[in-house]
């Protein structure tokens, strides 16, 4: 099992190393240059410099003056001893600004992890349980309504009904008008009651992707060989399904909903943009339109540890719930 | 049942049909789904207090989208107390069916019993299965008959130690008994099963275990709660020779031990020879024989049984080719009316054209349904 972890992480660095290169090239070749702007910008002021030459000094201080490869090493040879940088678009180090928001984005991410693995498995096992039954055609159904929606459509869709039409939440944002004026308990609310729409948006569009993986894996273990063993025990159907079949069905649940976990860092993109969460997705959505390097690179490396973090979680967890799979 | 002769129906026809069979699945399961019934309605009586188990005129649907499949059509058999009963048969003519319906363990709601009766003997009640509810037939179920399966290798649940999957079948039908006597049984069934090192084998896993050493667990189970009948469906197919020997000596061995019958379905001739009391012999979802095993095996007297003895290789006779029944079985939607193994028969008679043979006793034990025979039954 050590051998396996030290082996599967010393393949994770390679892989990260080739990983970085590649989302670095792509943020130099993005047309938005952070520093382009500035020049040009500058350039425009009387009796300034040249745009030229306002490019050649910037890309001296920025540290872009290398090419890619080099440029590539330089970023490494900083962040390999933690030092990742200033933000260009937020002029703060990036850890610090990475530190300031993830934590919402976190929060956002368990709570509706939570909401998911509450609403979506006990739906699962319910549809497979009754299979071909109307219960089981209302979750599909349901399910697939919530594959198939984009979040950008759906978030628009509640805004409409829940903010514009009814009125009950705020349009965006994570605090209201007169947060300030709040006391303690009051913030605390104002900001729950800001995050009410994008939990629910994010719940709702997660649910269905595992309730159909439960629903089938369900299935697979009620039709097995065992199931039938069970039955012709005289146990009962509770028991039959909540015990025999349903410690069969976490097998793999377990193992995606583990590697899943250190997904809840990695923060919501779209659903922060469009409701203005100063989460870690908007941030970054914010740094990267801005062509803020330091920061995209972060934050695009940490996404591409996470993953690796959450194959290698799911591996293991799949020996652990599983007595037949020993990793050798 | 408008069924095209070209094997393919049109989405409206598989619709209706679709719809009919719901009418009587609903109608079946809402019966069997019933709860806190009296049991005096499960309660019969036997015809014969000396048998385990008597099924009459038992009828097994399967109500698929392409009509109504006859799996077990009208079947009747004993399974005396302390005997060994072989079901033989080819694939598909419903053997596997005929256990499950006795089991209640139909893949439902597709597969129904449509009537007959199963009366089980379980001492000093008699519960006749086949109009059973759900509630009730769990407590039969491992308790007063068990089953044995084909699949060895998949039939134990891989999360669970196989101590605790033993364990599990003492405790619910000896509730109240305390944990250390519950294993000390299973401890005791897994040495009387031919399991060495018993003790180990209680904490592991079913992987860990070869197909016959699982095999001997699926037996130690079926055998838990000295149960009256004992099915197997095909318990050796999946093993090999020198373990299907063991296998069937230590069947055959417990049960003489705990005084209980068993049903034993398999298409191996050579095991039912050797295990067998009595035989019935399958065909199309009907007994088309019947009788002792020395009645079966010397005197075979339906065609089908006699292709089935001559279809087996016997050692030290040479020949080129082994001998195989000629044709194939009839489609099982919409069976005709005469009998199912006329197209194939090589002994056909001119009388063979009318109705499906009845049964004709050949001796008291001794029963075939062929037209061959009615000239008996008519000189008698």
């Amino acid at each position: 099992m050590r051998k396996f972890i030290i082996k599967r992480l010393l393949l994770s660095v390679l892989i990260l190393f080739f990983v970085g290169f590649i989302i670095y090239a792509m943020m130099r070749l993005l047309p938005t240059s952070y520093i382009e702007n500035i020049a040009y910008t500058k350039s425009l002021q009387p009796n300034s410099k040249s745009y030229e030459e306002w490019m050649e000094q910037l890309s001296v201080t920025y540290g872009m003056n290398n090419g890619v490869v080099g440029g590539y090493f330089q970023w490494i040879g900083h962040a390999i001893v933690g030092d990742f940088g200033d933000s260009w678009f937020y002029t703060v180090p990036v850890t610090q600004k990475f530190h300031e928001t993830v934590w919402l984005s976190f929060v956002m991410g368990l709570i509706s992890l939570i909401f998911e693995l509450i609403i979506a498995i006990p739906l699962g096992v319910l549809a497979a349980t009754k299979q071909y039954s109307k219960t089981d055609y209302t979750i599909s159904v349901l399910s697939f309504i919530t594959i198939s929606f984009p979040t950008f459509f759906f978030a628009s869709l509640l805004k409409l009904v829940f903010s514009v039409n009814l009125g009950w939440f705020d349009l965006y944002g994570l605090v209201g008008r007169n947060y300030d004026q709040l006391s303690a308990i009051g913030k605390f609310f104002d900001k729950a009651n800001h995050l009410v729409l994008p939990i629910f948006c994010l719940t709702f569009l997660s649910i269905g992707g595992l309730m159909r993986y439960t629903r089938t894996n369900m299935l697979e273990v009620l039709n097995s060989d065992y199931i039938r063993t069970a039955r012709s025990k005289g146990l009962s159907e509770g028991t039959v399904i909540y015990k025999h079949a349903f410690r069969n069905t976490l097998i793999p649940l377990v193992t995606i909903v583990g590697g899943s976990l250190p997904g809840l860092f990695s923060g919501a993109l779209i659903t922060e943009t469009l409701f203005m969460i100063p989460g870690i997705g908007f941030t970054s959505y914010n740094a990267m339109v801005a062509g803020d390097i330091p920061f995209s690179m972060f934050y695009m490396v940490f996404l591409a540890i996470l993953t690796l973090l959450g194959n290698l979680i799911s591996d293991i967890l799949y020996a652990v719930v599983d007595p037949r799979v020993r990793i050798a | 049942m408008a069924h095209k002769d070209n094997g393919y129906l049109s989405a409206k026809e598989s619709r209706r049909i679709s719809r009919e069979n719901k009418k009587v699945t609903d109608k079946l399961e809402k019966q069997y789904r019933r709860k806190n019934v009296p049991e005096d309605e499960f309660l019969t009586k036997l015809d014969n207090p000396d048998n385990a188990l008597e099924v009459r005129d038992l009828h097994t649907y399967f109500f698929t989208d392409m009509g109504v499949v006859k799996s077990v059509d009208g079947i009747s058999f004993d399974v005396p107390i302390g005997k060994t009963v072989g079901i033989v048969g080819e694939s598909g003519c419903g053997k596997s069916v005929t256990s499950l319906s006795i089991m209640q363990l139909l893949q439902r709601p597709q597969g129904q019993i449509v009537s007959g009766e199963i009366r089980l003997n379980t001492g000093d009640k008699v519960y006749d299965i086949a109009k059973i509810n759900a509630q009730t037939v769990q407590k039969l179920r491992g308790r007063y008959m068990s089953m044995i399966f084909q699949e060895p290798m998949t039939s134990l649940n891989p999360v669970f130690r196989i101590g605790d999957q033993v364990d599990e079948v003492l405790q619910l039908h000896f509730p109240g008994v305390p944990l250390d006597q519950i294993k000390a049984r299973t401890i005791e069934l897994l040495n009387m099963a031919g399991i060495a090192n018993a003790e180990g084998v209680y904490r592991m896993f079913p992987h860990e275990l070869s197909g016959g050493m699982r095999q001997r667990v699926m037996i130690a189970i079926a055998l838990a709660c000295s149960p009256r009948l004992i099915i197997a469906d095909e318990p050796t197919t999946a093993l090999d020779v020198t373990i299907q020997a063991q296998i069937l000596d230590l069947l055959r061995n417990l049960k003489d031990k705990i005084n209980s019958s068993i049903m034993l379905i398999t298409h191996d001739l050579g095991v039912i020879a050797e295990m067998a009391d009595y035989v019935v012999v399958m065909y199309s979802g009907r007994i088309v024989e019947q009788g002792t095993a020395e009645e079966i095996f010397a005197h075979p007297a339906h065609p089908y049984t006699i292709g089935l003895m001559a279809s087996k290789p016997v050692v030290g006779k040479k020949i080129d080719k082994l001998y195989s029944i000629p044709g194939k079985v009839p489609n099982p939607v919409n069976m005709p009316d005469y009998c199912y193994f006329r197209d194939r028969c090589e002994m056909k008679l001119d009388r063979c054209n009318g109705e499906y043979p009845c049964e004709i006793n050949i001796s008291p034990t001794h029963k075939v349904s062929c037209y061959r025979f009615y000239d008996k039954k008519e000189g008698e």
